[in-house]
């Protein structure tokens, strides 16, 4: 499928150009794609049941967005979240130990690959059910209105979830209600094996806030520096004029829907194709010819982040399963219920 | 202690929790410029203002969703779904997320939420206006459920509803909001997983909730006429189901009726005489016997209404017919 530029994207002045965020943004990015592939590995090799779903080749939409966020901010996702959550802050021992199923992992053992959560770094969660968590969020927003805080809410979703009603109820209350949130569309261009084109009457998911009368932006997903920097505005916008906006990320992943899809209703071309726009080789190339980094220093910083990702593994297989005997714990909180 | 219709008892408390906590807010379909549908909340916005009264769209889905994520961010959210009816649009948000987050997110956050919705049927309100599903949330896990049958209870639940840290389904009934009962002043608080007699009986049990109790309670003074003594058990905590009121009646009693404005198939009855058997098989001297709703879907003509949903004729025939004394 080939995707249009909305002309106002076009990339411009970026608003990162100091060697030290650039840097940042690179290692978030490599940190996610190494993170990834070595969970991939891990699914093969069964240490990882149920359903996976990896991020690969969104790491520019993943960190361009979420690296614009304080801490305090609340980040909703998907079960497509283990990048989120890293680029979140949550520390990668945490997301693989859950992807384990251990206690040690972010959820206890008892959310796996799609329910990671962390109240420290206001992580809000992976949803498995597609479009649930784009009313949940609004909840957040409504409560940092009624509290009169200056956080705002992420709310990361795919382009499948752009046509289910629970995305059109909370667009209309988050305008309506001054929601500080910015909705983020990762729209990599496929729902399962359905083209956009193919579930979406309207394939620039950029306008379907304009039913809304809310601000909306296309922006090249494979483009760390221009996802942040829009992000950036409609992050201050949301903190300081609490209006809510729609940013579409035009992205792909290079793998199948999960680990179990064998892909086969797109070409292989189209994937290599996308690679070519790969966002971590594009910063570097960036950053070598602005002179912020050389291939000796890619090198090494790739050797520091794949000794990382061993080391959370290391600490995955070492952490114990959750006990048996807790197998009721926090259906309920409070004094022991039924 | 005031006499007060349901709807103003459920009106105190709401009232009594928005004083206590600024964290409780309200939100719902015509809950606050139109006092509510049933005029549960009626005067609220006037005095608690829009922030803390929130009339929303007609979109189920985001009043549950946003009292989740409100709750979850520190707030005490009690949603108003007009009718139980219309939760079922947002059935994702109650079980899925609602029930669920706790648990699947290992304890790192919890959901504070009340979600008040009346169900009942005989008002010739057809089959997408009159049922009862009481029993579909009592069957999730992560779920607290009530249903008071008594201004009373209604008031003390609702209010340790909203100080309770989980998502808390308070099934009201629109036959019973203009029931008239006694109501203790101010801090009143009953607990969500305490059933309770609430007619002394030595020959049969009758439990029942909701309307039910009182179509129940009426059954007994009848039945008292005829010299048969009905004990009759609240069982307004449903889940947590707190059997042990019935399960000590039914060890006196020997037979039990339930007694449900549901149909009957996997119902609120079928798990307690499930329970009864587990825990007092050798009490009985006959099976259990389960009233509720005809398994049709609610039907809009009087009479067909009538004969399809349980009243206090049915419960005297099953009581007497169980004694053997028809
Ligand atoms: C309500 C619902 N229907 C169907 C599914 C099964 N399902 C899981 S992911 C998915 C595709 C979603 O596509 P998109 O929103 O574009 O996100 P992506 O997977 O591409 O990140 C489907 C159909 C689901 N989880 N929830
Ligand atoms: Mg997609």
């Amino acid at each position: 499928m080939k995707v249009e530029q909305r002309p106002a994207d076009s990339k411009s002045k970026e608003a990162l150009t100091d060697k030290a965020s650039l840097l940042n943004l690179y290692r978030e990015m490599l940190l996610i794609r190494r993170f990834e592939e070595k969970t991939a590995e891990m699914y093969q090799l069964a240490k990882i049941g149920g359903f996976c779903h990896l991020n690969i080749g969104e790491e520019a939409t993943i960190v361009g967005t979420i690296s614009a966020l304080r801490q305090t901010d609340y980040v909703y996702s998907t079960y497509r979240e283990h990048g989120h959550a890293i680029a979140k802050g949550i520390d990668p021992k945490a997301v693989m130990a859950e992807l384990f199923g251990k206690e040690t992992g972010t959820s206890h053992g008892r959310g796996g690959s799609m329910h990671l959560f962390s109240a420290d770094r206001r992580f809000y969660g992976g949803y498995a059910i597609v479009g649930e968590a784009l009313p949940i969020a609004c909840g957040s927003g409504y409560a940092i209105n009624y509290k009169g805080t200056d956080e705002i809410v992420m709310s990361s979703f795919g382009d499948g979830a752009t046509n289910i009603g629970a995305f059109h109820e909370s667009l209309n209350v988050a305008k309506l209600w001054h929601l500080p949130i910015v909705f983020v569309c990762v729209n990599n261009l496929y729902g399962m094996g359905t083209a956009v084109n193919r579930a979406s009457a309207v394939t620039e998911i950029w306008k379907k806030a304009c039913a809304y009368d809310m601000t909306s932006e296309r922006v090249d997903g494979m483009d760390v520096l221009a996802v942040r920097r829009i992000t950036d505005q409609l992050v201050a916008q949301a903190r300081e004029k609490h209006e809510p906006s729609l940013l579409e990320c035009v992205t792909y992943r290079y793998r199948g829907h999960s680990m179990s899809d064998p892909d086969t209703y797109r070409g292989k071309d189209e994937i290599k194709e996308w690679q070519t726009r790969d966002p971590i080789l594009s910063l570097g190339e960036h950053m070598k010819k602005q002179k912020m980094l050389t291939d000796e220093e890619i090198e090494r910083i790739d050797e520091e982040i794949t000794a990382q990702v061993e080391d959370a593994v290391k600490f995955a297989e070492e952490s114990p399963d959750p006990d048996p005997k807790d197998l009721y714990r926090d259906v309920y909180a409070g004094e022991g219920a039924a | 202690m005031a006499v007060l219709a349901m709807r103003d008892a459920l009106n105190q408390a709401l009232r009594e929790e928005m004083k206590r906590d600024e964290s409780v807010f309200l939100l719902g379909e015509d809950i606050g410029l139109y006092d509510g549908s049933f005029k549960v909340t009626r005067g609220l916005m006037k005095e608690f203002g829009e922030k803390r009264v929130l009339d929303t769209p007609i979109a189920e889905e985001i009043i549950i969703g946003t009292a989740i994520g409100a709750a979850m961010s520190g707030l005490r959210p009690v949603a108003e779904m007009m009718t139980v009816n219309f939760i079922m649009v947002a059935m994702d948000q109650v079980v899925n997320a609602a029930a669920h987050i706790r648990y699947m997110f290992g304890g790192g956050t919890k959901v504070p939420l009340v979600i008040r919705t009346p169900g009942g049927g005989g008002h010739q309100l057809g089959a997408q206006h009159s049922h009862s599903h009481e029993n579909w949330f009592a069957h999730v896990p992560g779920l607290k459920v009530v249903a008071p049958g008594t201004p009373a209870d209604a008031k003390g639940m609702l209010k340790s509803a909203i100080r309770d840290d989980n998502p808390v389904m308070f099934i009201e009934n629109e036959g019973t909001y203009a029931v008239k009962g006694e109501v203790p002043d101010g801090e009143h608080l009953v607990p969500l997983d305490k059933n309770e007699v609430k007619r002394a009986g030595d020959d049969i049990t009758i439990c029942a909730h909701s309307r039910m109790l009182i179509v129940a309670m009426d059954a007994a003074t009848e039945l008292e006429k005829d010299g048969i003594s009905a004990e009759v058990v609240d069982m307004r905590a449903l889940r947590p189901l707190d059997m042990a009121p019935v399960v000590e009646s039914v060890k006196k009693t020997s037979r039990l009726i339930t007694v449900e404005e549901g149909w009957r198939s996997y119902g609120v009855g079928s798990e307690i005489a499930s329970r009864v058997y587990e825990e007092a098989f050798d009490y009985l001297d006959a099976p259990v016997a389960r009233i509720g709703a005809a398994e049709v879907p609610a039907p809009y003509n009087k009479r067909l209404e009538k004969i399809a949903f349980p009243g206090k004729a049915d419960v005297i025939v099953t009581a007497k017919a169980l004694l053997g004394k028809n």
